[in-house]
This record gives structure tokens, sequence and C-alpha cells, in this order.
């Protein structure tokens, strides 16, 4: 952090981070990092069987090793009310099974959790945990979602009568009519295989439970939820719970959660009079925590001869796993909001049926929906250009909203705050020469490598507000989505500013420093972000969704607004100018003008807090709340290519160039963006070519450690080129966009076409992810069959 | 429980005695015993690296290890990476080139780089990339840590030796005379 | 995770590491740790007592002998990696997991290990290596790598036997190869062939040997291709015609990265590469 003076706007600057100096050192303090004077370690007892009875739990063998102090089961736990499921669609019944933080007589996945063992040294309640006796009474398993819909499955929960959660649709236009009219038709059954959020720090949850009152630690993306969860749940009233979420270890949605962990720990807590440790085993958060993605879609895209989309239906079957989690059965609706894209399409329509198998819940897990739903359009599109035998970024051109008619309501009745498709198809082939790759093409065959570019343009929607289009009367979750912020200024001058966002490495503190630093006429490293502690700070809804900029952000713009507002009161009345003539200019409240005329920030609070001569009635102090919730959402857009190089002989591809660029409104920070891009692409990476959550027939977990998970490591990727555009969104203020989830939204269909484009000169039109080396070796075997590899 | 054994080791400089449980991993004897926290777990399986330390002079996994294992052994942890108040060149350039967010991979990835450029003082990209093959990271996608250790490896001119291959200079490893290839 | 309790000695002597394992039947010895330390945490393994060979003079050692290279025991991956002229065994012992693996990791620990999958023992089988034990009481058998692995993470090796040295003879003027297939840089080869070519004075095959990896249930050796090679010529067709024999006599099972044919598929692929890799 520079200290010069502020010459000029800090937003815009690629500022290094504030947070970095704790972190580089060592210093930062997650969940297990902190130790509480008589604190116990808790060890959990699961399920080994994806769909049993529990016949018996015999605790007696762990109550006898040294230091063990409890053994609970469900049995010996009540709550008020069950683990939360916060979607309740208008008009649409949702089939939601009970689901407790312990497991009450029935089991239905594997690492369901059966018992909990509490002791005073973290490896002897692992010991104990091995100790106790689970009786399990097996019963019959359902793991694939189009056997779960069969006549005569087993059944996941024997009292809903059916597997099936939920239908819900939406759509716009006729799309049998619209399909009718096409030319062509592309039909595609899309495979959006089950991955895990797998963040490098497992979750971790402490509960110090003392007098009636409860501190919760956990490693969360909502802080806030949580808080009111435990109220819920655990029947205390609010004001006495405390949630911190500390330096969170990554997220990527798998924190967006109300874990039995965190409620249970509560519990125990409360029951025993200590504060009681839990910290997850990456094969615990393998099993455990929520996985994401789980669809198959079956896809019909049709354009007429000269390339005009008539029509996009997307029929989605979705894993929901054994359980209704907090936003689980909502996740493939999201992606339906934007199942036309960037494109001007009449006619289209999602139908979407979710599942129930013995399988961990599926829930949010970055992009959420709409890398889903990207994914189906990318490579439809593509294929569709193939069989009309037209260059794809023609047909996407030949499809784009047009730039001039934003605001844009789309058939879905959607509106698109702001766009230009065609000007980050334009930037990103400033980068890159598609004639050019194809050139390369040609070279490398002769050695076996297959060389091919393939496009993702997309579009998608975040920054999730608003209210009341989300919430009860809206889509149906049963909350508001605002944000709020306090600003406060010290006498000295120092800007502490509070959010009820909850970052866990996007940045936060030195963008929302920036922005305040601009607003107060200060440099950033004199604002410091409070941040995931419901105690110290005003409301918020965490952080997810790409939401905490455009929601979160606007929210501390808005505060700091009313901070400079008062701030220019006190100096037009010190300096006897007008209010409306005091600007902040060259670190200075200022009288227009008259630049040497003027205050700093310092001087300012000074004559706030002493408050011996402020305006007639002004309230001493200077701080502001603001509440915000945005009109609209915001809709991010972009054009990724990825060149990649196809080893035919083994099936192995390599990824030669990937150049990306977004556009999320005007930048904060640009330093920030590149890193959420580039972390955003190889989440996608990792998605289309390594990673694959899979249970086999009878429910176990094959990939339950970073062996059998393998996430891509360094020499896995290559380097980024990134650029970016920018059209500021008209519904915030700041003009900005989310850009967490876009990188992951865009790519998965960039590669894949990639991929096809560079075999379908040996017949390969098709393949779904995850593109294994044997599964792309496979379908170059089988080319012209057709089938996509195996589903 | 087993009988404990006592060791002795220098983490930091600093020599430290205690008497462990045999089964005591190093990354939890750091941790739990030392109060070393900066080092983090993230897998089972060795296969994460956000528990690197080095141990006499070389990168290793801190999970993979048992406490009783280093008895007489030297630790550095990223709490005694820096040099007296200045930060290493890599976590100055970790800093600098944006090559953290939630930082919970960071000391792991920064123990990695540190032990790479040690013994390969100029590495080009792919060696860079190989040799954090054993460190995930899952916020970054790695561009920015690459890019971060590159810049380390210019910046730091204190200890310049010319270029040797990765998993070069272990050994003191004269070559022998007559092997079965090349 | 968490390994069982168990006991630990760290034995100054061979004799007094034979006695601590003859004492304790569950007892299990430890080298660098890093097979069976993850399979401890797993609690795949839960011996009793460890006995951890690391104080033991004389097992860290590569040298020449008359002909014969002799590897310690508790000679780590990295040290194998930067003897370049260890030929195939260096160049596998690159590939194995990440740096800090091959900081830990032993020849002697991977090879009594017994995993197939392993990047070590295939090459060490190719090259007629011998593995030296040591017995209690002071003497020592010689085990041919041939024979030392039996099955499965299984080997010759009785209980009462620690394994002290890798001998493999020296071959003059030989190139090598190896090429090691797997998904991501991380992880085990789903298949890996190791290739060590000699050429006669007119540039024909005089001597070559191929390990293949993970390609059973032991490592293996694709005697097949070396005796097509052997005595003819070493171009592009000959090699490619050989190389199509690599997964002869193998039948290696289905796991979760590959099925059997790929495998096999693999396997003839990555036999040409590293023959071609080896012949220059």
């Amino acid at each position: 952090m520079t200290t010069e003076t502020a010459q000029e706007r800090w937003v815009g600057r690629a500022l290094k981070r504030k947070e970095d100096p704790r972190l580089i050192t060592g210093k930062g303090k997650y969940v297990d990092d902190i130790r509480l004077p008589g604190m116990l370690y808790a060890a959990l007892v699961r399920s080994t069987e994806a769909h049993a009875r529990i016949v018996s739990v015999d605790a007696s063998g762990a109550l006898k090793r040294e230091g063990v102090v409890a053994v609970l089961t469900g049995e010996d736990l009540q709550f008020e009310s069950g683990l939360p499921m916060a979607w309740v669609p208008p008009g649409v019944e949702v089939n939601a099974p009970d689901h407790w933080p312990l497991a009450r007589g029935e089991v239905n996945h594997v690492g369901d959790p059966v018992a909990v063992v509490l002791g005073d040294d973290r490896y002897a309640v692992v010991d104990a945990a091995e100790d106790v006796i689970v009786e399990l009474d097996p019963l019959p398993v359902v793991t694939d979602i189009r056997a779960a819909m069969e006549e005569g499955s087993p059944l996941v929960h024997e009292q809903l009568g059916t597997n099936v959660s939920h239908r819900w649709s939406l759509g716009g236009g006729d799309v049998e009519a619209g399909l009718a009219q096409a030319d062509v038709v592309v039909e595609r059954e899309v495979v959006n295989h089950r991955i895990a959020g797998a963040p490098i720090e497992p979750r971790g949850v402490i509960a110090d439970y003392r007098a009636g009152n409860l501190v919760l630690y956990s490693s969360t993306q909502v802080p806030h939820f949580l808080k009111l969860f435990l109220s819920l749940m655990l029947g205390m009233s609010e004001e006495r719970i405390r949630v911190i979420a500390p330096e969170v270890g990554g997220g990527f949605g798998s924190k967006l959660q109300i874990y039995g962990e965190e409620i249970l720990l509560a519990a125990v807590s409360r029951r025993l009079g200590r504060p009681v440790k839990w910290i997850e085993t990456r094969s615990e958060n393998l099993a455990v925590s929520h996985h994401g993605r789980d669809q198959i879609a079956h896809v019909r895209m049709g354009a007429t001869r000269d390339g005009k989309i008539t029509a996009l239906h997307a029929e989605i079957t979705a894993d929901m796993g054994a359980y209704l989690m907090l936003l689980t059965p909502v996740i493939p609706s999201l992606g339906a909001f934007v199942m036309s894209g960037c494109y001007a399409i009449p006619n289209v329509q999602t139908d979407i049926v979710g599942v129930f198998t013995n399988k961990m819940a599926t829930d949010a897990i970055r992009g959420a929906g709409r890398p889903e739903a990207t994914h189906m359009i990318e490579i439809c599109l593509e294929q569709l250009a193939a069989e009309l035998g037209m260059d794809p970024l023609e047909l996407r051109r030949r499809n784009f909203i047009p730039a001039d008619s934003f605001p844009a309501t789309t058939t879905l009745g959607i509106v698109y705050d702001s766009g230009n498709y065609e000007g980050t198809l334009d930037k990103l082939l400033e980068h890159i020469d598609p004639a050019q790759v194809r050139a390369e093409a040609q070279g490398l065959r002769e050695r076996g490598i297959y060389r091919g570019i393939g496009f993702s343009t997309y579009t998608e929607i975040c920054g999730l507000a608003p209210s009341r289009v989300v919430g009860p009367g809206g889509v149906g979750l049963q909350t508001g989505l605002w944000e709020s912020a306090l600003v406060r200024v010290d006498l000295t001058g120092a800007v502490t500013v509070y959010t009820g966002t909850s970052p866990h490495g996007q940045g936060h503190e030195t963008g929302f420093a920036q922005i305040v630093a601009d607003k107060l006429g200060v440099t950033p490293d004199t604002v410091r972000l409070i941040h995931g502690d419901t105690e110290t700070g005003p409301v918020g809804k965490g952080t997810y969704g790409s939401r905490t900029l455009a929601v979160g952000g606007e929210a501390i713009a808005k505060a700091a607004d009313k901070v400079a507002a008062k701030a220019a009161q006190i100096v037009a009345h010190a300096l006897e100018a007008a209010p409306e003539d005091i600007e902040v200019s060259g670190g200075k409240f200022a009288v227009k003008g008259a630049p040497s005329k003027g205050m700093t920030l310092a001087e300012v609070a000074g004559a706030a807090y002493i408050a011996a001569d402020l305006p007639p009635g002004m309230e001493p102090g200077l701080e502001e709340t603001a509440f915000y919730d945005p009109e609209n959402f915001v809709f991010p857009f972009g054009a990724h290519a990825a060149v990649v190089d196809v080893d035919v002989e083994t099936g192995k591809v390599k990824i030669a160039r990937y150049v990306a660029v977004d556009d999320c409104g005007p930048a904060i920070n640009p330093l920030l963006i590149d890193g959420q891009v580039h972390g955003g692409i190889v989440f996608a990476v990792g998605q289309v070519f390594f990673e694959h959550v899979r249970y086999d027939e009878a429910g176990q977990l094959l990939a339950g450690n970073f062996v059998t998970y393998g996430l891509p490591s360094a020499p896995d990727v290559p380097t980024f080129e990134t650029d970016r555009t920018e059209t500021p969104s008209p519904t915030n203020s700041l003009g900005v966009k989310g850009i967490g989830e876009a990188g992951t939204i865009a790519a998965s269909a960039a590669l894949v076409n990639a991929v096809i484009d560079a075999l379908r000169p040996l017949g390969v039109t098709y393949l779904n992810m995850p593109l294994a080396p044997e599964r792309v070796w496979s379908a170059i075997a089988h080319a012209g069959t057709d089938n996509g590899g195996a589903a | 429980m087993a009988p404990h054994v006592e060791i002795s080791l220098t983490v930091n400089g600093e020599r430290h005695t205690s008497e462990v449980e045999p089964r005591l991993l190093l990354v939890h004897y750091l941790r739990e015993h030392l109060g070393l926290t900066g080092t983090h777990v993230g897998c089972d399986t060795s296969s994460c690296g956000a528990c690197t330390v080095h141990l006499d002079g070389e990168a290793v996994k801190s999970c993979t290890i048992l406490a009783v294992q280093c008895d007489g052994g030297a630790v550095t942890t990223i709490e005694g990476l820096a040099r007296e108040d200045a930060l290493h060149p890599v976590q100055e350039a970790f800093w600098e080139n944006h090559g953290l967010q939630c930082g919970y991979c960071t000391p792991g990835m920064i123990m990695a780089a540190a032990d790479l450029l040690k013994r390969v003082p100029a590495p080009s990209e792919g060696e860079v990339r190989e040799a954090l093959a054993g460190n995930l990271c899952r916020c970054t996608g790695y561009h920015n840590i690459v890019k971060a250790v590159m810049a380390a490896a210019e910046a730091d001119h204190g200890d310049v030796r010319p270029p040797t291959p990765p998993d070069a200079a272990y050994e003191t490893g004269e070559a022998l005379k007559g092997g079965i290839g090349a | 995770m968490i390994p069982v309790e168990f006991e630990y000695t760290a034995p100054e002597t061979l004799a007094e590491a034979h006695r601590a394992l003859q004492e304790d039947p569950e007892a299990k010895l430890l080298a660098g740790g890093h097979s069976l330390v993850p399979m401890l945490k797993e609690r795949l393994a839960a011996p009793s007592r460890l006995i951890d060979l690391r104080r033991i003079g004389g097992l860290h050692g590569i040298e020449r002998q008359n002909g014969t290279l002799r590897i310690g025991a508790m000679v780590r991956h990295a040290a194998l990696a930067s003897h370049v002229e260890l030929g195939a065994v260096a160049k596998a012992a690159r590939t194995i997991a990440d740096p800090q693996v091959r900081h830990r990791g032993t020849i002697g620990g991977s090879l009594a290990h017994g995993d197939p999958a392993s990047d070590l023992p295939a090459v060490i089988v190719a090259l007629e290596g011998t593995i030296v034990v040591s017995q209690p009481g002071g003497g020592s058998r010689e085990i041919p790598a041939s024979e030392f692995f039996v099955d499965y993470l299984t080997t010759a090796l009785a209980p009462e036997e620690i394994v002290i040295e890798i001998r493999i003879p020296a071959i003059e003027g030989a190139g090598s190869g190896y090429q090691k297939f797997n998904a991501r840089h991380e992880d085990w080869a789903m298949v890996a062939v190791s290739a060590t070519v000699v050429r006669a004075a007119d540039g024909s095959c005089q001597d070559v040997r191929i390990g293949l990896t993970n390609m059973g249930s032991t490592p293996l050796r694709a005697r097949a291709v070396e005796d097509a090679l052997r005595g003819g010529a070493l171009d592009g067709p000959a090699i490619a015609a050989a190389a199509a024999l690599a997964d002869q006599g193998a039948d290696p099972p289905d796991d979760l990265a590959a099925s059997s044919d790929y495998k096999r598929h693999l396997a003839r692929v990555l036999a040409r590469r590293a023959l071609q890799e080896a012949a220059g």
C-alpha cells in the first residue's frame, strides 16, 4: 500500500491487497487456529451405508477411552426445527424430507452423521469414534437419477412416496412452434457431472456456550444466516448469539450452507457447558460438504438456414442427493433465468425435475446453475454452427442481443441491465486469430496432435438481490437479499467500514477501501474493513452468487456518501460556504473553485466529535449506516476462447492457450478481477478434465480424497490471457457487476468446444465432461456414433 | 497409551525439547504444541501441500512426517521465513503479484517456492509449475502464483548460482563413471 | 487423518533393528514414510510399533563397484533423480509425485511397499536389479527383482528381513527413456513404460529392457518387445512393430482412472515413445 495522498481516484487502480501481509507470514487466523480454554474436540461417527435403518448405537467402548467425555446420538439432542431449506416457490410443491444434525432412525447417504464423540484430546476422539459400534440394517439404494424416477425404484424417503422433489418450469414463447420453424435442430444430452467445492481449508466450527450466550466460530460464507438458524433451531433468542467467520480459506459455495455440524456443536456446547471444536477432514469434506452440478439435460436448439436461432428447450433432471439443504432445489432454476444466454431467442423453455438419490445433497457451487446453462447453450450452438456450415462466431453475431437495445427484456421476461456482446467478442479477436490457430492446426496434425479452438460467449445473472424478485413473493426464497453497511470515521480521521458480506479470499478489504477512500478523500490504507462478525457490524446476507460488490459494495458506497454529505455540511459551516459547493478534491473536502480552502477528513472528524461548533441541529459524530436493495440483478458477460491440443493416440488434452475477455462494468481493482477470472477458469478446467464426485451403485463414494478427487495443480493449467471491456450497469451507482463466477460460467463450454473442434476431422461431434483421457480416446475410436462418450 | 518419546529439534532457529506421542504428526506438533498455526492442513493424503515446511533445508509435507522422525532436525515454517524485519523475496512477490486470495494454501505454496529457488535460482515457467505440483490452490488458478515465483527469482540476487535442473544438487553426487544410461 | 497409536524406536544398527523386529511381530519398518505414513493416517495399517531406519549407517549412498551400481535402501527419490547416469531409474524417480515427496520417499521403502503403480519397481525389474536384504544374525540374501514382487502390495521379503541395498548391473553406453501417463501431473501412473537400450557398433540393438508400471498386480517386464528388437534394427519401423507387443501377457485390472483395454493401448503407445526416447 502506498502512502501518497489521494491526488487521483483510487477506484480503478491495481492496488496490492491489504489482506496479504498477515496471510503471507502465517499470521492469518482460521477456525482451526483458534483454541479456547477447556475446549473439547468432536469427532463424528458417520454412516458407512448409503441407505439403512439405524438399529443400535453402542458407545460403551468409546466411553471407556481415556479423555472421552460423551457420545451423543440423534435421540439425545432435541432441536426446535430441522435443518433449513429456504425455497418455497409460489405454486410449486417441494417435497422436503426431515433433515437433522444427527440422523434419526435412518441414514440416507454415506457420511450421514449418526453420533458425535466428545473428548479433550484431538487424537483420542478419532480413536473413540472408531470404537462406536453402529448397527445398520441396509435398505435398498438408488444412486442414478434415471433409475430413481422409474416405477418401482427404491425410495430415498419412503414417507414421501416418490423420489421426485419438485417440478419447476420457466418459459417464454412456444418452443415447439419455434423448433418447427427451424431448418436445423440440434439435440443433445448434456451432462454436468457432480463436482465438489473443495476449498483448501476444510470446514471447521467452534461453539462456545456460556452463561446463556453462544459464540460460534465457523468457516462460513453466511454468518448472519447462521446466527438466525442457530436461534431458530436451538430455540435461543437471537441477541444471545454471536457468529464469527474468521479468516475463511475459500468457499466456492460449499460454505454457503447451514450445516448440521454448526448446529450440533452449539447444542453440544450448551449441553456440556464447554467449548467444542470440530475440524472437517478432507475425506469428510468430499463426502459431506455439499456437492454441485449433477444435472442431465435434454437440450434442443433450432435455427433457420440463415442462422437465426428459433428456439431452445432444456429439460433438466437434477440430482438433489438425499436431502434438500439451504438452496438445493433452486440451483437449476438459477440457470433457467439466463437459458437464452446472450442471444435474442424468441422461444425458450426450461423444465426442471429434481430427484432424490442416496448421495450427498447438491447445492450452490461456484456458478450454481449458470455454468450448466451456459454449457448447454454454447455446446449446442457450436454444433448448430457445424450443421449449418456456418462460422460459430458468425452464428453468435447473428443472434446477439444488440448493444443498443439495453436494458433488454428477454423472452423469459428478465431485464438484462447492460451489455455489449459484440464488443467483448471483437476485443477477444484482437488477442486471438482463429484463422491462424486453424493454420497451426494443419502443421501439428502430422505429429498426431489435433489442435482445436472453441468459444464461449456468455452472460450470467448475479448480484443476488433484488428482494422483491428473489424473495417470498417472487422466486420464493424465504428471505430478503439486500445488504447494509456502516461507515465510521474516528476522531483522527481513520475510517472503519463494517459490512455484512463475508469474504473468503476475494479481497474486499482492499476493494472496498478504494471505494470509500475516493468518497472521503483519504488513502485506502487508513480505511479498514470489518466483516464476518455478527456482533460488530450491521446485518448482511453473506458472500456468494457474485453479489458482494454489486450489493454490499453499493451499500458501502451509499453509507460513505452519507458520511461525505454530513462532512460537506460541517465544512460548509466552518468555511462559510454552501454545502453543495463542497467537493472531495486533493485529499480534502474543499470549496469548489478554491481548492486551497478546505478541510481534511481528520479535521472534519475533529469538528464532528468535539461538536463545539456544528451546524444548528446536527448530531455529533461521523458515522452512517445504509441499506441497499437493488432494483435489478446485474448481468456480467464476456467472450472466451480456448485452444487445445489433443494427443489423439492417448486422448490426452493440453490447453495451449486460453483467452478471456470479460465485462463486469468499471473496475474497482483490476488485479482482483484478473484473480477471480483466473481462478474461475481453473475451477472449470477441473470440472472439464479432472474432477468427478463418483459413487458406485451401492452409494459408496469413489472420490473421497485428493488422490481420487484430483484438483488441477500448477503444471496442469496454462497461463491465461485476460482483457476487459467496461460497460457500466445502470443498476447501481458504481456501475459494477459481479466477477467471482464468470470465469467458471464461461470456461467449460469453451474448453469442450475446443476439444470437439479439434476432433471434428475425425468425426467426433459430441463429448460430455469429464474429458478424462480414456473418454476422449474412446470417442475418437467410436467417432460417428454420436453418443457423447459414456454418460 | 503408547510411551511418549522425547524429541529435540530446532524450529525457526529456536531449540525445543518435547515429550510427544510417537504418532504425532509434525504438522500437529508445530501447530498444537508450538502454536505455529501458519502451517495448515488441507488434506489427508499428502496431496495439497498446505502443510509444507522446510526440514533440514528441504521442502517436505509436515502432515506425512512424524514429529519423532524429526528428532535432531531443523524445521523452518512460514513464521520463520522472513529475514529479520524484511519479508522473504517470495513473500514479497506473492504480495506484489496478487499470488494469493484466501491465503490458506499460501504458506505451503511460499515454502515450496522458496525451496525451488534455493535449488534453481532462475527457473523457467515450466520448472516453476512442476515444482509446485504438490501444492493445491483453489482460488488463484496458479497464474499469479507462477508469476510471483518468477518475479521472486528475478528479484532475489542475494544467492545467485548457475541454473541447475530441478532435482539436481541433492546428495553431493559426483556422477558415477559408467551408469546405466542417460 | 490420524494414525492409530504405536510405539517407536530408532535403532542405530541393523542388529538392533532386527532385534526390535523379532520382538514384535506386529512392528513395521519406517524408511522415508511416504508410503507407510499415508496408510497409517487412513488407518489402512495399524502396526504396534515403528522401527525407524533413519539412524542406521550405510544405507544412504550410491556407488559403483565392479560393474554394479549399489544404491542404499534409504537413498531418497530426489537423490536418484539427480544422478542422471542412473538412466531410467533417475528419469522415473524424477516423475514421482512432487518435490516434497521426493525429498522424503526412499527407494527401499518404495520397493518394499510393492505397489505395481509405483514408478521405480518396474524399472528395477527391467534392469535385472537385485534387492539385498539383511537377516537377523548378520546374514543377508540377494533377491532378484524379478522374484521380489510377488503380488499386489506383496513382496518376497520375509517379516524379519530388512531391505538394505538395491544392486543394478551397470550397462555401458545405454540410452534410457521413461514415459509416464496420467491425467494430472501429480497423479499416479495410469501406465508407465521404461526403456533402456544399448546400440551395437553398427547401430543395431545390442540390448534392450522394457519395464511396465501398473500393468498388473506386480511390476512387469515386456519381454516380447525386447525379444523382437534384440539383435535387430533399432529404427522407427522396428520400434513401432516391437512396441505393439508391449501388452502381451499383461492383464491389467480396470481401475477408477482407466480400463484394462485402455491401459493395454497405453502400454503399446508408451513403449514406442519410451524406446524412441531411449534410442535418441
